[in-house]
């Protein structure tokens, strides 16, 4: 039985018949208490899995909500180290919710791969997914995570032709995230035929659970997703929650957690219809 | 211990650079988003295609000579050579192309490709205005849409190019996110082409960026070497002691080195923008104070700090002020193939007068940190010694930063 927590956690929905709620939020926006309290809310409303973004200088796939969350982290004086002593404090209360962290190569590549994969081990991470690190790059990197037991999430999008997507599912693990628009984070809707079709031809070609995610707003939206996919991955509209609320911790997390709870709801709503 | 390649052996893979996957010894790649990697795909096959296609070329060729004026002139700048007192100076005239630059000669190749991919829409990034003004020059020229990002910051220090980019029919995207520069506009831009990959070009303005651009950029270029090369045959009967460019992305400096790279007797100096000094921080030089890391789409010598953030570069310069180099510049630098060196925005501003003064010629302030290296260099050398300088630019955009220095509001 693996020790990581994600394919622990993804056997545990499979065997409820349900589709996982991966959350994203920033971490340090605006600081590691806020992001303490707001993954906790969101584990209590229902997330399945936490997805931790690491703040960037120049997060060139992300969308404006996303690129002020990573401002005001970096202005917090949130680093790496700092997300991995993060997480390192969500244990202390939490061991069962896998933790992923999000983000671009270069303070990993800064850190150094094994230095980083043992420390991120050690912390409590399960998983890890860079964006702007596709397979053809990811050697060393993947070497170091497969050799800590780290699992590394790669993203397939609309433009992946068929011989990408059989190489990259190959190389997997964890989980395959589908980015079901052509764009960046939090702007565009994805249309749920198109993505349908995308994951149903993906689900006969791996085994590993399949998560969509950029572009999903509402509860409607989750529970159409709900509907084909292992998991739906929501982070702009909460982002944009912290954002409002930052100064109201109370309200904040009692807004996160009612937000992850109606879409936690719509999408069992779905898979039991 | 050497640690260092040895150098005959790796020459004779310069003309094999980058290899099949876009890298430069450890640098270059493709680091970008899965949502990229299929667009970047379609780009390197067009241009596999069409580079060695005759008639492609052809066109190419065509507008390079009737449309930008080339070739561009190789000058002897005799009384700035005379008043140094060493070397004898040459500038390859760039500064004389349609739009004032350099930066037409890789617009008007990517826009060529563009039409041969059926891409109606273009975008680019700009620093100090110089590619969007090519680029939007050249989209007129094809009658294809185009919006240029420029970091809001250096919308106010280039308000002439900006205008002039508008007057040409693009639309300049003002940038506010980060440091509101020529990476920020990088940045968006890169969002712009994954949200838009069906109907987009996204032309690049150095030689920077996820592979093929590095490659592509460069092969467009390499022109001004070409020329150079010939030039320096027909009109000296030898080849130069050293050839010295600016480097901020490093188009301008790979351009004209990449045809010289075989040629081991000829010194390659790139000259990078140390803003206020090095040693003060606040600077543009990667290749002299920075590590390798990676950004935009390439390993390559960053500007960051000890936690792998992107820290904030300085220069009088809007077409310096960049935190990364093209990657092949990051490995001809490991292999010990060109030499980089960095000179202050001060020294740059009096290169700028000292040329404009002795030859009637009016530099671009980014093509000043090259002249300012050569002020020092020159009057070391013999003056049987050649140095020949990449003048990438004209100075006319730059008129406004310098009155303001001199506390003139025009």
């Amino acid at each position: 039985m693996s020790q990581n927590r994600i394919p622990r956690r993804f056997a545990e929905l499979a065997a409820a018949r349900r589709a996982g709620l991966i959350t994203f939020i920033t971490a340090g926006d605006p600081d590691a208490d806020t992001t303490l309290a707001s993954m906790q809310a969101l584990v209590r409303g229902g997330a399945d899995l936490i997805e931790l973004g690491v703040p960037f200088s120049d997060p060139m796939a992300d969308g404006p909500t996303i690129q002020r969350a990573s401002e005001r982290a970096l202005e917090g004086g949130m680093t790496l180290a700092r997300v991995l002593e993060l997480v390192s404090r969500f244990r202390t209360t939490d061991n069962t919710t896998p933790v992923v962290l999000m983000g671009y190569l270069n303070p990993i590549e800064c850190m150094g791969y094994e230095r980083f994969a043992e420390r991120a081990v050690a912390a409590g991470v399960d998983g890890v997914l860079t964006v702007d690190l596709p397979p053809e790059e990811s050697h060393d990197c993947h070497e170091a995570f497969a050799r800590h037991g780290l699992e590394q999430i790669y993203l397939l999008a609309p433009t992946s032709g068929q011989e990408r997507v059989r190489a990259i599912c190959a190389r997997a693990s964890g989980f395959v995230y589908y980015v079901s628009v052509k764009g960046v984070t939090g702007q565009k809707t994805s249309d749920a035929d198109e993505v349908q079709r995308f994951v149903s031809t993906l689900k006969g070609q791996t085994t590993l659970p399949v998560g969509v995610g950029f572009g999903v707003r509402t509860p409607e939206a989750a529970a159409v997703l709900a509907g084909f996919s292992d998991a739906v991955i929501v982070g702009s509209v909460l982002v944009e929650l912290i954002e409002q609320h930052a100064r109201e911790p109370a309200e904040l997390a009692r807004r996160l957690e009612a937000f992850a709870r109606d879409m936690r709801a719509a999408m069992d709503a779905r898979r039991a219809a | 211990m050497n640690a260092k390649p040895d150098l005959q052996r790796t020459l004779s893979q310069f003309e094999m650079q980058p290899d099949a996957r876009g890298h430069f010894g450890p640098y270059g790649g493709k680091f970008v988003s899965e949502t990229l990697m299929g667009p970047l795909a379609e780009l390197e096959a067009a241009y596999r295609k069409y580079s060695t296609d005759p008639e492609f070329l052809a066109e190419l060729e065509d507008d390079l000579k009737h449309y930008v004026g080339r070739p561009s002139p190789l000058y002897y700048a005799r009384r700035w050579s005379e008043a140094l007192g060493g070397a004898r100076i040459y500038l390859k005239r760039e500064d004389l192309n349609h739009t004032g630059a350099h930066k037409i000669n890789s617009a008007l190749g990517q826009a060529l490709l563009a039409r041969r991919m059926g891409k109606r829409r273009i975008i680019a990034e700009t620093g100090a205005g110089q590619h969007g003004v090519a680029t939007a020059t050249v989209s007129a020229r094809f009658g294809l849409t185009c919006r240029v990002y420029m970091g809001a910051n250096d919308i106010q220090r280039q308000s002439l190019n900006v205008f002039r980019m508008k007057l040409l029919g693009a639309e300049v995207m003002p940038v506010t996110s980060g440091s509101k520069t020529l990476k920020d506009a990088l940045n968006e831009a890169m969002r712009d082409w994954v949200s838009n990959v069906d109907d987009t070009f996204y032309i690049i303005g150095t030689v920077a960026g996820p592979h093929p651009y590095p490659m592509i950029v460069r092969d467009f270029q390499a022109i001004i070497g070409r020329e150079t090369r010939e030039q320096c045959l027909a009109q000296l009967g030898r080849l130069p002691d050293a050839v010295l460019a600016c480097v901020g992305g490093g188009s301008n400096a790979m351009g004209i080195f990449h045809p010289f790279l075989e040629d081991t007797s000829v010194r390659l100096i790139g000259v990078e923008a140390g803003g206020d000094g090095v040693e003060t921080g606040r600077h543009s030089a990667p290749l002299s104070a920075g590590r390798p890391g990676v950004l935009h789409g390439n390993r390559t010598y960053l500007m960051q700090d000890e936690n792998g953030q992107i820290i904030e570069t300085h220069s009088v310069s809007a077409g310096l002020d960049y935190p990364g180099v093209g990657p092949e510049h990051s490995w001809l630098k490991d292999i010990g193939r060109a030499e980089y060196v960095a000179v202050t925005d001060e020294e740059a501003l009096a290169a700028f007068r000292n040329l404009t003064r002795t030859e009637g010629i009016m530099p671009a302030l980014e093509s000043s940190h090259a002249l300012a290296w050569v002020e020092k260099l020159a009057p070391t050398l013999a003056r049987d010694q050649i140095l020949v300088i990449n003048l990438s630019g004209r100075g006319d955009k730059d008129i406004p930063t310098v009155a303001n220095l001199d506390g003139i509001t025009l």
